[in-house]
């Protein structure tokens, strides 16, 4: 039942626009798409983000495990190497700090009004991604695929079972989260 | 409706939330691969049909799919909620950014472009955002997710560190 409906397109770009919709507007509600609070995170002051992210990585890894086990859900992890994550991440992350926004929280940020986020943020990110479909050819012969490692999950690295990873892993996080309301943060 | 929730019930409902992405469409949550395609979309009207013969094209088409629209999507439900609590307001200089480094529209601007830029770059380069990887990833286990988003993490507490501590 779950793969024709994956099948049928235009349903699909409805779901698309109707998961945003929800997703841009928690984002929003919890204070998210604000430049004051992403910065707070960034220069560790306000643990806002970092609590909505690890909170939805806890409900949500426990939700795709589940349905995955009963056949109704597929991961699809995104590969990886040393060459794009690291180094990729390093450049995306000094572009978040100078911003004050990540790409999702950046749109929801114009929603809410923020012109920095709509005429600096979007213009650049577009800008951006046309620089990098530029050098992309290049990037492919050199670095990217330095280190590769592949699609692979933490269960398969540590060769354990899954739920033998993320129960632990949910009360780690859940016990820092538990520590973060403790000390104030 | 109240203006803030708390991040611990905004956190939990995205978590649902990628249930349903994952039930519904076989898809999980990402925002910058949309950014390509929009990219892409622009320099085809610019330079024709030959864009899309370009080797990134060719792996994300410049088209309109479902990230795209739920990238409309997060613009939308952040307008609704900004609405009902009575918060839109149009804002050039963030608060936080006025009391540092002043609130003159144009500096906020050439800085947040520049940003934008790099960020444009990064995401692509990692293969995700902090949306992608740092929810859909790690919530899967990824390990190139959990990497990606502590050098986000790492990159972005030592920029702003720098601008903020250094800079100014």
């Amino acid at each position: 039942m779950l793969k024709t409906l994956h099948g049928r397109e235009r349903l699909q770009l409805f779901f698309g626009l109707a998961i945003g919709i929800i997703f841009g507007f928690l984002l929003q509600k919890g204070g998210a798409t604000r430049y004051d609070v992403i910065i707070g995170q960034l220069l560790l002051t306000d643990f806002t983000v970092v609590k909505i992210m690890l909170s939805a990585v806890v409900v949500g890894k426990i939700g795709v495990y589940f349905f995955r086990g009963l056949g109704m859900a597929q991961l699809h992890p995104k590969p990886g190497s040393v060459g794009s994550t690291v180094i990729g991440g390093l450049i995306f992350g000094v572009g978040f700090g100078i911003l004050g926004y990540c790409p999702g929280t950046m749109v929801g940020a114009v929603g809410q009004g923020s012109l920095d986020a709509l005429l600096g943020g979007i213009v650049g990110m577009l800008i951006g991604a046309g620089i990098f479909s530029e050098i992309y050819p290049k990037l492919e012969r050199s670095i990217l695929n330095k280190g590769y490692f592949g699609e692979i999950t933490l269960p398969q690295l540590l060769k354990k079972n899954h739920w033998a990873v993320i129960i632990p892993f949910a009360i780690a996080i859940m016990a820092l989260l538990f520590w973060f309301q403790k000390s104030g943060l | 409706m109240m203006d803030r929730w708390s991040p611990y019930v905004s956190g939990m409902g995205i978590g649902l939330l990628s249930w349903a992405a994952f039930l519904l469409s076989d898809k999980p949550i990402g925002c910058s691969t949309a950014f390509s395609r929009t990219s892409g979309m622009i320099e085809r009207f610019f330079r024709g049909a030959r864009v899309g013969e370009k080797p990134y094209y060719k792996k994300f088409a410049p088209s309109v799919d479902w990230e795209w629209m739920l990238v409309v999507g997060v613009f939308i439900g952040a307008f609704l909620s900004a609405k009902l609590s009575g918060e839109f307001q149009g804002q050039w200089v963030p608060a936080k950014w006025a009391e540092t480094f002043g609130n003159t529209p144009l500096v906020r601007w050439v800085v947040a472009l520049m940003g934008g830029i790099v960020m444009g770059i990064g995401a692509r380069w990692a293969g995700g955002c902090t949306s992608g990887h740092g929810i859909s990833g790690t919530l899967q286990l990824a390990v190139s997710s959990w990497l990606a988003v502590i050098c986000f993490f790492v990159g972005g507490v030592a920029t702003a560190m720098f601008i903020f501590e250094v800079v100014h």
